[in-house]
């Protein structure tokens, strides 16, 4: 870690331990003693929220699959049985199902906050790309584990979606047949499908280390975007942060119990409690929500390949844009323009969400049209070149001195944080 | 071999590094073979193969559907109309143009010329949905996933699927009986 360690073994066995296997330094030092900006709001306790998030699909997951039976035949009826036979099997059901939406939910707002505060600038571009594989890891998981339950949007969403692959050209068919293990989507599919829902979690756990890793080196960002100078700028982890994400996490814990005890269905597509049929398509196949955006850039275009570019291409363009924002300044606290510019990406995004749901016609396929439009252009013109043209506000001195009237010192100030001298760099 | 002559030119250890490498470098991508292609259809997937299908029973402009190799097939028996439709069709104003003439049954690739049989694989080539029968602007089929409109020789005529409804091997083992595959 980048900053000078705090350790110290509390007895004999602690002391032994840390000559030889130094866990407890590594904990304290990252989850302890780590110096964290002061004046980090709300907006950054999702990463936390995240972990647990993670935690609660593998722990519910596990327990799932102790049931679940990965056959054509068996799946829909396996299911079926942890909701009415197993032991709070519904409860675990409903807690995987709508953990995966409150999963995304939480990711999503991660990455807006991180594109406000301007958090995928040098020098956290690896950890930002870390994070976009992280989505895209994720988006594989909840895709494959929604085709487990084996009903009708199970069947379809695969089908549509496995068939991405058969628009690369030359190879498109072998690919996808590779992927089916068949014809179709069918019985190897749903085994394979089991076996890569079960180990990708795990895979996300591994990056979710790497990522956390490449965040203590340059340590966090914070609303003001600009660099901590000091001890006076930061607090300790513990019991500062601990105890903020500790409560923003008990806020989100109600929003997610509430789903899953009063609407747990809200979030699903009533057509997964009919078993797939491979002769009959659903007359409207729509994807889970927090795929609805992709899917609406998907349908936009009216060709097929293009289409699928434009749709993995607005995952991808992420992994680039930290070299594609010019402008010095992080936060757009600071950056009136590109803050009005932001806003519209945000508008944009609900507008692809909203029509990802609608069926692919008349005014829907406008709207979804230019907001794909707004989409592209936010990350390859705006970004680009306002950067170069806009004139940011006066950026505060240091995080502890904001020439802004800042909350983190209208509160109670932290003992000891403004105790060393301020000094620059 | 002297000191001097190590440092200039290619050793013995030189080589000995370099076919080492090469050697793992190749048998590590040997074994992937077997790790890849284990996921490609199976002996068992692969020998369903071929279906017979009784087509006695399917009245004028009725289309049944049956499973080949995991996907839907569309069987249809077309009325004259279906056919006039088909071949009044300027080939100039198809995305995948070919004539009715190769799409229906003919002699030359099922054994016998029957305008009124047509024959496709009912997967839209958009992402892979069943089109609708009977529905769509053109007579044919509609698929309702993202809207595409194939005619009544199964021709994409507006949508976003690139090609036509395929065409499965087959052919006619009687007046009544279709081998597909
Ligand atoms: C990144 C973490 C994960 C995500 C986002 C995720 C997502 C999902 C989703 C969306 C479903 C479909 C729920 C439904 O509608 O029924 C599902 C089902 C399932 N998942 Fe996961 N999952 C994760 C981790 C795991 C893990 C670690 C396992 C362990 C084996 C697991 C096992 C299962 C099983 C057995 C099912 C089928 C039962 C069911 O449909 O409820 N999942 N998962
Ligand atoms: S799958 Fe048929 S139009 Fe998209």
């Amino acid at each position: 870690m980048s900053h000078q360690s705090t350790y110290r073994p509390t007895g004999p066995f602690t002391e032994w331990l840390d000559k030889r296997l130094p866990v407890p330094r590594l904990m304290h030092d990252s989850l302890v003693d780590f110096p964290t900006p002061r004046n980090l709001n709300y907006w950054y306790t999702f990463g936390g929220i995240l972990t647990f998030c993670l935690i609660s699909q593998i722990v519910t997951g596990i327990i799932l699959a102790m049931h679940y039976t990965p056959h054509v035949d068996y799946a829909f009826e396996s299911v079926e049985r942890i909701m009415r036979d197993v032991n709070f099997g519904w409860l675990l059901r409903y807690a995987h199902a709508v953990g995966a939406s409150m999963f995304f939910f939480a990711v999503y707002v991660h990455i807006f906050r991180g594109l406000y505060y301007g958090s995928y600038k040098a020098p956290r571009e690896v950890l930002w790309m870390l994070g976009v594989v992280i989505l895209l890891l994720m988006m594989a998981t909840a895709f494959m584990g929604y085709v487990l339950p084996w009903g009708q949007m199970s069947f379809w969403g695969a089908t549509v979606i496995t068939n991405f692959f058969t628009a690369i050209p030359l190879v498109g068919n072998a690919i996808t047949e590779w992927l089916w293990g068949g014809f179709a989507v069918g019985n190897a599919t749903l085994n394979r499908f089991f076996s890569l829902h079960y180990l990708l979690p795990f895979v996300i756990f591994g990056v979710v280390i790497l990522h956390i890793w490449a965040l203590h080196v340059p340590g966090n960002n914070n609303p003001t975007g600009i660099d901590v100078r000091g001890k006076q700028d930061t607090v300790p982890f513990h019991p500062y942060y601990t105890v903020k994400d500790g409560f923003a996490l008990s806020l989100f814990c109600i929003l997610f119990a509430w789903y899953v005890f009063f609407a747990p269905n809200a979030l699903g597509h009533p057509d997964n409690y009919i078993p797939a049929d491979p002769l009959v398509t659903p007359p409207h196949i729509v994807p889970e929500w927090y795929f609805l955006p992709f899917y609406a850039i998907l349908r936009s275009i009216p060709d097929k390949l293009l289409g699928v570019i434009a749709m993995f291409g607005s995952i991808a363009i992420l992994f680039v844009l930290p070299w594609l924002d010019r402008s010095p300044v992080r936060s757009l606290r600071y950056r009136p323009m590109t803050q009005i510019f932001f806003v519209g990406f945000v508008v944009a995004c609900g507008v692809l969400m909203y029509c990802g749901g609608k069926p692919a016609e008349g005014v829907y396929v406008l709207w979804a049209r230019l907001a794909t439009a707004y989409y592209f252009a936010y990350f390859l013109l705006i970004l680009p070149i306002v950067g170069l043209i806009e004139t940011p506000r006066k950026l505060p001195d240091s995080i502890a001195k904001p020439v802004l009237p800042a909350p983190a010192l209208a509160g109670g100030t932290p003992i000891g944080a403004t105790a060393a001298p301020h000094t620059d760099g | 071999m002297s000191q001097t002559q190590a440092d200039t030119t290619v050793t013995r250890r030189d080589f000995i590094y370099l076919g080492a490498g090469a050697f793992a470098a190749v048998g590590g991508a040997a074994a992937l073979v077997p790790l890849i292609h284990q996921m490609n259809p199976a002996a068992d997937v692969r020998a369903l193969a071929t279906i017979d299908v009784d087509i006695s029973a399917i009245a004028v402009g009725q289309q049944i559907k049956v499973m080949w190799q995991g996907k839907p097939v569309f069987v249809r028996h077309r009325t004259p109309e279906d056919i006039a439709a088909a071949e009044a069709v300027d080939l100039s104003a198809l995305r995948d143009p070919v004539p009715d003439s190769e799409r229906r049954a003919n002699a030359e690739e099922n054994g016998m010329d029957r305008p009124d049989w047509l024959i496709v694989v009912g997967v839209c080539t958009h992402l892979g949905c069943i089109p609708i029968e009977g529905r769509g602007d053109y007579g044919g089929w509609f698929c309702p996933c993202h809207g595409s409109h194939y005619d009544t020789a199964a021709r994409i005529r507006l949508g976003p699927a690139p090609t036509n409804l395929p065409k499965p091997p087959y052919v006619f083992l009687s007046d009544s009986e279709v081998q597909i595959g």
